[in-house]
């Protein structure tokens, strides 16, 4: 557990460092939430949440919860100075129209093309897409924070999805705790990996086919 | 209206109704329960989720009154997975902008529109695609419904509405795609005493207005952050 825990920090922390200031961003429900806890200093971003939210601030103190301010997970909120509130249309209006810099979501698994599956398993489980095909579709950036490997230790990064998509050739970036990998083109792009690792052991891990960068670094967190 | 069940009272089996609120934020919880306690059955529910086990939308779940649903996340609802695993709830999944675009459009006269969400995913087959300078759109229908049962924070007695918070959420486009509209509110006032330029939904939409018996308002997720 204390390891699983280990992971998800390397990744949101890698992510935070794609933050820039004055970034419109949505985090997606579980780990991308946590990106919030690493904004880098001097940078400021507005966070959206797609139930109709500009400006969700840390969780409440004890006392002060309110059961009309919450995140897309359904958590507990506060409002930041200069906070908007918005119906479920205008919210959607603002992630279709293209106005999201940065969209931070978990996935089941990702392909070469930049495919994204994380809203069911046929025969075994039935959440929904939830807010997920309209965030993937439009976000000027979509970047996947997941483990690079099922608890089973399979491939998360696959040369083809195998469940049902939220999204076809969306993604931009997937950060694991092993890597940083661009989707290009002409497939996926090692950029930076895992301090103490080789590009052979990341792609051991990793069923899809990666190229590796000209400018390969270590990733920093 | 004196009460939420004569809110309902002429609500008949098998309606198809829309009902406000995202997981348990801004939902009609008094007319929910005046649905399971009238005990009408075979509905058609429109509704982002579908409350969770025991409270909410869960309660109509539960009393075996749903047989059909249009949403877009059912993830907190045991009951619900288990009844689709086994067939024994006809559902639809929608993504979430595509489903509170669909009610937009139902009220605002649009009978159908293109949306890039969903292109080249199960969500977009057997639809009409259409390419808009050189990306891929999927052709979406608007939805209404006999009924919309939503919930604001403050409404007049001439059925204008202010929301609070996230608890906004679908009401105010339900409100316009429905055939007959039920508001419950936490403040009922006179009409005159809102001010007008802070109305999120125009009278013109509600067709009925109570002030709700008894607000639980749950939380589901309470999460707080620890005193430095």
């Amino acid at each position: 557990m204390a390891k699983d825990l280990d992971k998800r920090e390397r990744i949101v922390k890698r992510i935070a460092r794609e933050l820039r200031d004055g970034f419109y961003v949505n985090l997606g429900i579980g780990m991308p939430t946590l990106v919030a806890n690493y904004v880098p200093r001097g940078i400021q971003v507005v966070l959206q949440s797609e139930n109709g939210m500009l400006g969700i601030g840390p969780y409440p103190l004890e006392g002060q919860e309110d059961p009309d301010l919450i995140n897309a997970g359904k958590e507990t909120v506060t409002e930041m100075p200069g906070t908007s509130y918005f119906s479920s249309a205008d919210s959607f209006a603002m992630i279709r129209g293209g106005h999201i810099d940065l969209s931070v979501l978990g996935a089941m698994e990702v392909d070469e093309e930049g495919n994204i599956a994380n809203w069911m398993i046929p025969g075994k489980m039935v959440k929904g897409m939830g807010g997920a095909m309209d965030l993937v579709a439009s976000a000027k950036r979509v970047v996947v924070a997941m483990e690079h490997t099922t608890r089973e230790g399979k491939s998360k990064i696959l040369k083809q999805c195998t469940l049902p998509l939220t999204g076809s050739k969306v993604v931009d970036t997937v950060v694991t705790e092993l890597a940083y990998i661009r989707v290009t083109p002409t497939g996926l792009v090692l950029e930076e990996i895992a301090p103490g690792l080789s590009p052979e052991d990341v792609q051991k891990s990793t069923a899809a086919k990666l190229t590796i960068s000209p400018n390969l670094k270590a990733m920093e967190f | 209206m004196a009460s939420s069940d004569e809110a309902v009272g002429d609500i008949p089996d098998g309606a198809t109704i829309m009902i406000g609120g995202f997981g348990l934020c801004g939902i009609p919880e008094n007319l929910i329960r005046a649905l399971v306690h009238k005990g009408v059955k075979d509905l058609n529910t429109i509704s982002n989720n579908v409350g969770v086990d025991g409270f909410g939308m869960g309660l109509l779940l539960a009393a075996g009154q749903i047989r059909s649903h249009v949403g877009s996340y059912v993830g907190e609802n045991r009951l619900l997975e288990q009844m689709i695993l086994e067939n024994r709830i006809d559902l639809t999944l929608v993504p979430q902008g595509t489903f509170s675009e669909r009610i937009r459009a139902g009220g605002a006269g649009i009978p159908a529109f293109y949306t890039p969400t969903g292109f080249g995913t199960q969500v977009a087959e057997n639809k009409e695609t259409r390419e808009f300078d050189g990306r891929l759109y999927v052709m979406e229908r608007a939805l209404k419904a006999d009924f919309a049962l939503i919930k604001a924070w403050k409404g007049d007695k001439s059925g204008n509405l202010v929301y609070r918070k996230t608890a906004r959420n679908f009401n105010p486009m339900m409100a316009a795609a429905a055939k007959v509209t039920i508001a419950e509110v936490e403040n009922l006032v006179e009409v005159g005493e809102l001010d007008p330029d802070c109305i999120h939904t125009p009278s013109i939409y509600v067709k009925r207005i109570l002030k709700g018996e008894l607000y639980e308002r749950r939380i589901e997720r309470r999460t707080l952050t620890k005193p430095a």
